[in-house]
């Protein structure tokens, strides 16, 4: 791909943000190293050890940044596309009012590059589709098959949408996001080299007002962050506003489908291992049928497992292995029907369950086990194991489709899309420019909503497929998505950082042996480089909602991280909801919702007012430590400030919406 | 261009692909393999002898396929693909699931 070279403005932009980076860096590990050998007042080691640990977090999310700015690219004019290119639309919505998905139709039916545009309405309402079919757009819900299967949320959506259209292309756009008739003009030509699969284009919202007090816009996200990671081949899909190559999304369905299903057979194999054994222990009770019959199965089952890790394909060892089931199960007769009754009831119970949130199937370990430590009458194990393998079998009878391109163990299905096609060796292409206008949350219950889902899928990515582990990824991209991750750690190191001050203004606990001499010398330099970096990347972008939100939502990033865990490791339920798209009656100021934000304040303004008090009567040893404190309390309390404007906040004035 | 031919017996079919077996024919080939099975031929032979070139989306409909055969108790198999279609399978690590049969009466036994 032709691609113009930087302009010179871009090039001295790029070096500046270079030499900050890299002075931040030097300074900062000055500072840092420094702090662990030096200053840590080990007798308040339990304020001391966290606040050391959070500047440490601080200091590697800064290198974290630097590296993401080091390769900022800027793409320029877009290549022009293949005229012959096929294209779907699709706009996903579930209950956003027909209206407003009507006017995103509309505009996408107006694209210019020729295409198929379709609503796909998860919410099957049948005055969506008259709409829809009224005006000649195309309609589609989801086909019977998913009928009592996981419906795994938009993902689900996507993927049903997957095997009914044949474009080579596919447009994702939300409910909400009305597309600018250039819109595919400017993006497929990126498609002309064969190996891109995604170009992710901003997501920019017109019914936010200037001062933005909910921090909707993410300028920095949709411009530096993304171009930097593009830089690294590693800008992801953000779902929605973004083209995505069909062949590269069905080579992720079959992949994954081949790994799912090696995964779960062999899974199942081995608790079926589990199961004819302990049945064999009594087998004698039943007659020498039954024991026989057994030794089939056992035989069946360690052919089946050798077979397996041999290689052998999949299909052919699990129909040979139900062949042999059902030719033990000819020589069973006299079973006790009443036993056989009770273990039926129990295979009712297979150990596979979907999970509530994003409804994977996800094999129950500890069920697994109760299974295989339970007694079996001989021909309930039969059944029990003929269950297990039809349960994981090739033909994946437990979800809807077998294969299932877009990615559903997150309720961030954009983001592990991208990370997996990343691992297979596609591209991605960051466009930086607006071509969809977007609605934003107009409440702070909704943007925290959506912003809560963000953290937790996201964190349900790192602990499910750890982008730093992930076979098939280059290191660039491991930093890069491992980046997005970090960041999300950040509630934690708030807690500190809004502590610390409090507990010196109130009760003299120093976290560091001495606030003079040394320390300021070597945090200054580190801080005011660190601020440069940010202004020579944010310079006319308006950087400062995203600084005060990534410590203002502490409570909801711990909130993320802990849910989260929850989720992948214990099966608990994340508790998430679907961002609403509508405007709700006028609002209570939502004490419950930032409560701990607003305690974090009157604990950050009471601590002031005792240090003030100190100063004027004289009632320290320290005046100068009082001083830093303070300050770190004006600007702990100038960032929170943010959370009080955006409760107070009821929407924009009411418009009509431009598209 | 996609052919059946049901000339093997009462239960199998024989699906024959020609040319291209991309995302443009391959929901064509699920719904004769729907059909297949809707007329009791539920043994699918798809002998990939005269298909040149196949993408990931003929490789998603031979694995719907497969889900299809085996729900109503029987199976689908491949048999005789050329140089690109093996390779196009083995990227996807397809083989480890479906054994490709050299000729179609293989594939019937």
């Amino acid at each position: 791909m032709t691609e113009q070279p930087p302009s010179r403005r871009w090039r001295v932009r790029l070096g500046l943000i270079r030499v900050t980076a890299v002075l931040a860096a030097v300074f900062g590990i000055n500072y840092l190293v420094w702090r662990w050998l030096d200053s840590i007042n080990w007798s308040a080691a339990w304020i001391a050890v966290p606040l050391i640990l959070a500047e440490t977090y601080s200091l590697i999310d800064t290198f974290f940044f630097g590296a993401t700015m080091w390769r900022l690219r800027d793409r320029g004019e877009p290549p022009p596309p293949a005229p012959d290119a096929t294209v779907d639309v699709f706009i996903t919505t579930y209950n956003e009012p027909v209206d407003l998905v009507m006017d995103t139709a509309r505009a996408a039916h107006r694209i210019r590059f020729p295409h198929q545009t379709w609503v796909l309405d998860d919410g099957d309402r049948s005055e969506m589709r008259a709409a829809a079919e009224g005006e000649g757009i195309g309609y589609l819900t989801r086909s019977t098959d998913w009928a009592d299967r996981p419906r795994h949320a938009k993902a689900g959506n996507l993927n049903n949408a997957l095997f009914v259209t044949e474009g080579e292309f596919l447009l994702i756009l939300d409910a909400d996001q009305v597309p600018l008739p250039a819109i595919l003009d400017r993006t497929l030509g990126y498609f002309t080299e064969p190996r891109v699969a995604i170009v992710q284009t901003p997501q920019y919202f017109v019914n936010v007002e200037d001062h933005d007090p909910l921090g909707c816009q993410s300028p920095l996200f949709y411009g530096p962050i993304q171009q930097g990671k593009d830089g690294w081949n590693a800008a992801f899909f953000c779902g929605s506003n973004a083209v995505l190559r069909r062949d590269a999304l069905m080579q992720l369905g079959v992949v994954g489908y081949v790994r799912a299903v090696q995964t779960a057979v062999r899974d199942a194999l081995r608790a079926a291992g589990s199961v004819v054994a302990k049945a064999r222990t009594q087998a004698r009770e039943y007659g020498p049928g039954a024991v026989d019959a057994l030794d089939q199965i056992d035989a069946a089952v360690r052919l089946a497992r050798t077979e397996l890790r041999a290689g052998e394909p999949v299909a052919v060892i699990t129909l040979d292995f139900q062949e042999r089931i059902d030719a033990a199960s000819r020589g069973m007769v006299s079973a006790d029907l009443e036993e056989l009754k009770a273990d039926l009831a129990e295979i009712e119970a297979l150990p596979i369950e979907a999970d509530r949130d994003i409804g994977a199937m996800v094999v129950d370990e500890a069920a697994l086990d109760r299974l295989a430590d339970r007694e079996w009458s001989p021909l309930g194990a039969l059944e029990e194991v003929r269950a297990l393998i039809k349960a994981v079998d090739v033909d994946l009878d437990s979800e809807a489709q077998p294969i299932m391109p877009v990615a559903t163990i997150s309720v961030t299905e954009d983001m592990t899309t991208a990370m997996r096609l990343h691992a297979l060796g596609w591209r991605s292409v960051y466009h930086h420019e607006i071509l969809a206008h977007g609605l934003a949350p107009e409440s702070l219950a909704t943007m925290l909503g959506q912003r809560l889902r963000w953290a937790q899928g996201t964190m349900q990515v790192l602990l499910k497929e750890n982008p730093l582990t992930k076979p098939g990824l280059s290191p660039g991209q491991r930093i890069m998505y491992f980046a997005t991750m970090w960041s999300y750690l950040c509630g934690f190191a708030a807690i500190v950082y809004i502590a610390c001050p409090v507990l010196y203004l109130l009760f003299t606990v120093r976290p560091v042996q001495s606030f003079s001499g040394g320390f300021m010398a070597r945090l200054i330099p580190y801080l005011l480089c660190t601020q440069a970096m940010f202004l020579a990347v944010g310079y006319g972008i308006k950087t400062w909602r995203g600084q005060q939100y990534s410590l203002a939502l502490f409570p909801l990033w711990i909130r993320a991280c802990v849910t989260a865990t929850g989720n992948v490791f214990f099966g608990r339920k994340l508790g998430f909801v679907v961002t609403p798209k509508v405007r709700e009656e006028r609002r209570e100021f939502p004490w419950r919702l930032i409560w701990p934000q607003l305690t974090a304040i009157v604990a950050l303004a009471g601590a002031a007012i005792v240090g003030l008090v100190r100063l004027a009567f004289g009632w320290t040893a320290e005046p100068g430590a009082i001083w830093i404190n303070l300050a770190w309390v004006v600007y702990d309390l100038v960032v929170l400030s943010v959370i009080i404007e955006a409760a107070r906040y009821q929407g924009p004035p009411t418009e009509e919406r431009t598209a | 261009m996609i052919e059946m031919d049901t000339g093997f017996g009462d239960d199998a079919a024989v699906i024959r692909p020609q040319g291209r077996l991309t995302m443009v024919s391959a929901p064509q080939l699920r719904s004769m393999v729907v059909k297949a099975v809707e007329d009791h031929r539920i043994r699918v032979v798809v002998d990939l002898s005269a298909t040149e070139f196949m993408d990931s989306s003929g490789l998603g409909a031979l694995i719907a396929g497969l889900k299809t055969t085996r729900q109503a108790g029987g199976d689908l198999r491949i048999a005789c693909m050329g140089p690109q279609v093996a390779t196009i399978i083995q990227l996807a690590n397809l083989d480890r699931v479906l054994r490709p049969y050299p000729t179609v009466a293989e594939a019937l036994q």
